[in-house]
């Protein structure tokens, strides 16, 4: 790597799991980081954007529904046409949908209760710059914590998304089985994060950020931002 | 309340308030004069045992309050402060919320949570850990899951929300918390020593800061309500319960932290129990100032809104700042930056008076320091229960036959009591921070910090039933259970926090058991070096069936320094497995006792000082010598149901065991569903055994190696055969069973 990638955090009122990913990207891979506060116009000069989890706004009126708001989000949408890689994690997703820059909507976890555990997610398709470091179909183990990560979208806009291999992570079994046992929020064919046709948005409910260390259970989840770096490198 | 309000003072509205005659009397005695309406709202709060503990103080003074990690004590300032060394100290405290919970589940639970976290994000620590102690009727009963949904719904909403994570705790069931339950949240922060905050009014004419939410009429008189019996009337006090706003919060606990590590603040309280009026008169006194507000500039979210009702609502979410005159501009650019509302209400003063104005008419003028630490001081009666002298060792020849060990095994680990609470703690973001190296399910749950090769262990812990058949046993217990699971994690306990939730203290054999237990809380404390540096006592809690059993809940925090932690369950197949501690002929009070034969008697386990103390010295030796793989301490369900957990509790992988255990003329019952204290079972590299058997020889507690990690099964002396998949599924899915009846 000749100059260090530099990630650029988005923090809006609410974010709760900004400092987390700042971490594993800036300690635990040795990124540079630019934390960038929701009222600024622009996410400046960052080779990538992260959009990362919590409770933006308190989720009042709709899980990321306000944030898409937020005066640098138009900068993000910029950011993202431009053809930038930007991941967004649980809430960071729910922005992305609410902004247009995935399609789709999350309802409530059909358990009706917010759902904090590890669980297994296969890898569909390593032809991404968020996904290139695993392996086609690798079942992989990564935290989920939500209460509204159960994916819905129209039929045709479904198939769409199976049909140009936009579903990057999948709920399966140990086995890799995608089984409705397997899917801890009720998802539409065991979705958990899908990435846009241009394959440089992506949006995941699961945190790979949790998975990225040793002490904490795991690293399953590291391949993901060093799938980033790797492609920008 | 708008009725007491309105109408002149009078004998009724005095008792209204929950004030007696003699202490109307005091009040005048403090102004010199009759009060006025307002003042004697002011008064009554402040009396109440919520915010004065003028029934609990003198039996309190027992505590152990001081050591050398101690830097701030209990009773200082909103928590206690202890030093874990390299410049960085941790504040920590629990505190109840049982009554708004009996009324109002979600909130009350929710704003429970919310105010324990102001309480030590005002110290100026950064929260980075909550835990709960929950205690509910059977769930056999509709309204018991109703109540036990609506808290767990709470505490998960508000800790999710705020990025607090929810690392676990205890539940238990028993009827004596039926129309009772108890809520109480604990929380702990982390700061640089160089960086606590005090809650200190000082500098005359340093401009009042008022911060965050608008003032409603929501919790008015909440400290007087949790200070009076629930009731059947009760629920017309739930406008006496708040509403809480986690987003708020997330953004004041921003703005305060950021604030605090400017040069602009000289004191901050947050608006709890008795809202503005406690926070201006503490701050005053604990400053030796005096201080002035005016009502009218204070924000709210009602019209028309008295003065009566400012100074007593417990609207969420709100702070007092005393700033530094000059410094005004730093503070607000803040309070922009996070988008909340600020306003200057007023001033410190000289005068020593907590001066309250409304549009610069004056409606309260009253000395604080008199006001916040002279509340009366009672010494209640104490009448030892006549119960207590009926009850005797339980002898399994007195009881119906048992019958099938393996039936009563997996009896036991149905009971919502033992069995996994992972319905609960699933709910809670227990994550969130990245820094949960043990997730809760394990004996402590334990975080790291950052940076740092430091970890913090935390552990709550109480089994009422001993309290209810020996209080000074019980109390006793409490802390050595909390310090066991601290220690098989591998952390050394450093300090203890405690609620002490009781029925009503003027009821002479409430009191008798509160003294009880205190007492026996301070002799353990005493003998594991662990002082008292903060807490909370709840007295009151009855519904109209009666007191609950005495329910004295005792956090611990521990401190580890570059380990792993240890977990509770086998890690390895192959490993030994030893049986640490002594087993007696023990029965009374147990879950075994209480599930399979439906009785709450006997004489409850004893617990040897000298003994608890070695244990602990065994386990910190061994884990620092890296010479344990799993460590899980026995209490409720005996050796049988620790060993299934040991067996079952890790999600990544489940281990048989089969085992050989010395009975040495034991009953089965004893041996299996036990309560013996100071024991626990242990896994080790076979390497390591000899190495692990000489730190345990050393320290003079018996043990025995009892078999290996292994197999599907867990069986026991040919007496115990069930497979791992069985008691997994009977355990794990006993709560989700129930509540989703």
């Amino acid at each position: 790597m000749s100059k260090k990638i530099k990630f650029g955090v988005v923090a809006f009122p609410g974010s709760n799991c900004d400092e987390d990913c700042v971490y594993v990207l800036r300690d635990v891979i040795g990124c540079e980081v630019k934390k960038i506060w929701h009222k600024e116009p622009s996410v400046g000069d960052v080779d990538a954007v992260c959009l990362p989890g919590g409770f933006s706004y308190g989720d009042y009126l709709r899980t990321g529904a306000i944030a898409r708001f937020s005066p640098v989000m138009k900068d993000v949408v910029r950011f993202a046409n431009a053809g930038k890689p930007v991941i967004g994690i649980c809430n960071g997703f729910q922005i992305l949908l609410e902004s247009g820059l995935l399609p789709g909507a999350m309802l409530r976890n059909r358990s009706l209760l917010f759902e904090c555990r590890t669980v297994s997610l296969k890898v569909e398709n390593t032809a991404t710059v968020f996904t290139k470091k695993y392996s086609q179909g690798q079942v992989i183990r990564v935290p989920i914590a939500h209460g509204e990560g159960n994916y819905f979208a129209e039929p045709d806009t479904i198939k769409r998304l199976e049909d140009n291999r936009q579903v990057l992570v999948r709920y399966v079994d140990e086995k890799g089985a995608a089984t409705d046992a397997a899917n801890p929020n009720g998802s539409l064919k065991n979705i958990a994060g899908i990435c846009n046709e241009k394959r440089n948005v992506f949006g995941l409910m699961p945190h790979p950020e949790r998975a990225s260390e040793k002490a904490l259970g795991g690293t399953d989840g590291q391949n993901m931002f060093l799938s980033i770096v790797e492609s920008l490198s | 309340m708008t009725q007491v309000q309105e109408s002149p003072i009078s004998p009724d509205v005095i008792s209204k308030l929950g004030l007696t005659p003699g202490e109307y009397d005091r009040i005048k005695g403090v102004l010199k004069r009759e009060p006025n309406i307002n003042e004697l709202g002011v008064f009554s709060v402040m009396y109440s045992e919520h915010c004065s503990y003028k029934n609990s103080r003198n039996v309190l003074k027992l505590f152990p309050k001081h050591g050398q990690r101690v830097l701030i004590g209990a009773g200082e300032e909103n928590a206690g402060v202890i030093d874990i060394g390299d410049g960085w100290c941790v504040s920590f405290k629990i505190e109840s919320h049982n009554h708004p919970s009996a009324i109002e589940p979600f909130q009350g639970a929710a704003t429970g949570v919310g105010g324990i976290l102001r309480d030590i994000f005002t110290m100026g620590a950064r929260p980075v850990l909550v835990m709960n102690s929950l205690r509910f009727g059977s769930l056999d009963k509709p309204q018991n899951r109703h109540l036990m949904k609506g808290v767990v719904a709470g505490i998960s909403h508000y800790g999710n929300c705020i990025g607090v994570p929810t690392i676990g705790g205890e539940v238990y069931f028993d009827e004596c918390y039926e129309g009772n339950p108890l809520v109480n949240a604990l929380a702990l922060g982390i700061m640089r020593t160089k960086d606590i905050a005090r809650g200190k009014a000082t500098g005359v004419g340093n401009p009042v800061f008022y911060l965050g939410a608008a003032t409603g009429r929501d919790g008015i008189g909440g400290a007087s309500f949790a200070s009076k019996e629930i009731s059947e009337d009760s629920y017309k006090d739930r406008p006496a319960v708040q509403v809480g706003d986690p987003f708020m919060e997330k953004l004041l606990l921003e703005a305060v932290l950021e604030l605090l590590q400017t040069d602009a603040v000289v004191g901050i309280q947050d608006m709890g129990a008795a809202g503005l009026t406690c926070s201006t008169c503490e701050t005053a006194s604990r400053g030796n100032s005096g201080i002035e507000i005016d009502v009218a500039l204070v924000p709210q979210r009602e019209t028309g809104m008295t003065p009566y009702e400012i100074l007593l609502s417990e609207s969420q979410e709100r702070m007092l700042v005393i700033v530094k005159k000059g410094k005004e501009h730093v503070a607000k650019d803040i309070f922009e930056k996070w988008d909340l509302h600020a306003a200057e209400i007023g001033f410190v003063t000289d005068t020593g008076q907590m001066v309250v104005k409304e549009n610069g008419k004056v409606v309260v003028d009253a000395p604080a320091k008199q006001l916040a630490e002279d509340a009366p001081l009672y010494i209640r009666e104490e009448k030892r229960p006549a119960y207590l002298d009926a009850l005797k060792p339980i002898r399994v020849s007195d009881l119906p036959p048992t019958g099938d060990l393996n039936a009563a095994l997996l009896k036991i680990l149905d009971s919502p009591t033992v069995a996994s609470k992972e319905w609960i703690y699933h709910q809670y973001d227990h994550m969130v921070g990245t820094a949960t190296v043990q997730l809760p399910g394990s004996d402590a749950s334990v975080i790291r910090i950052k940076g740092t090769e430091k970890r913090i262990a935390m552990s709550v812990d109480c089994n009422a039933t001993y309290c209810y058949l020996d209080p000074y046993e019980g109390g006793k217990i409490a802390v050595a259970e909390s310090a066991r699971n601290i220690v098989c994690s591998g952390a050394t306990p450093l300090s203890v926090t405690d609620n002490l939730n009781f029925g009503n203290p003027m009821k002479p054999e409430v009191f008798w058991t509160f003294r009880k237990s205190i007492e026996g809380i301070r002799d353990a404390c005493l003998k594991f070096d662990t002082p008292v540096s903060g807490g909370n006592v709840s007295f009151y809690n009855e519904s109209p069936k009666g007191a609950i059993d005495p329910t004295p809940t005792i956090g611990i925090m521990g401190l580890l320094e570059g380990r792993d932690p240890v977990p509770s369950a086998f890690q390895k197949e192959g490993d030994v497995i030893i049986l640490l501690g002594t087993t007696r002929e023990e029965l009374g009070g147990t879950e075994f006792l209480k599930v399979i034969h439906k009785l709450k008697d006997g004489i409850p386990p004893r617990l040897d000082l000298d003994e608890a103390a070695a244990f602990n010295k065994t386990l910190l030796e061994a884990t620092a010598a890296g010479l344990v793989r799993s460590a899980h301490d026995l209490s409720e369900g005996g050796f049988a149901a620790a060993l299934a957990e040991c067996a079952m509790s890790d999600d990544r992988f489940r281990f048989g065991a089969a085992v050989t255990v010395k009975a040495d003329g034991l009953s089965n019952e004893a041996l299996f569903f036990g309560e013996s204290q100071s024991r626990a079972i242990l896994s080790c590299d076979p390497a390591k055994l000899a190495a692990l058997e000489a730190v345990i020889k050393k320290h003079g507690l018996p043990h025995q190696v009892i078999g290996k990690v292994g197999g599907d099964k867990v069986k026991i002396n040919d007496k115990i055969d069930v497979p791992v998949q069985v008691l997994r599924e009977t355990w794990g899915n006993a709560i989700r069973r129930r509540m989703s009846a």
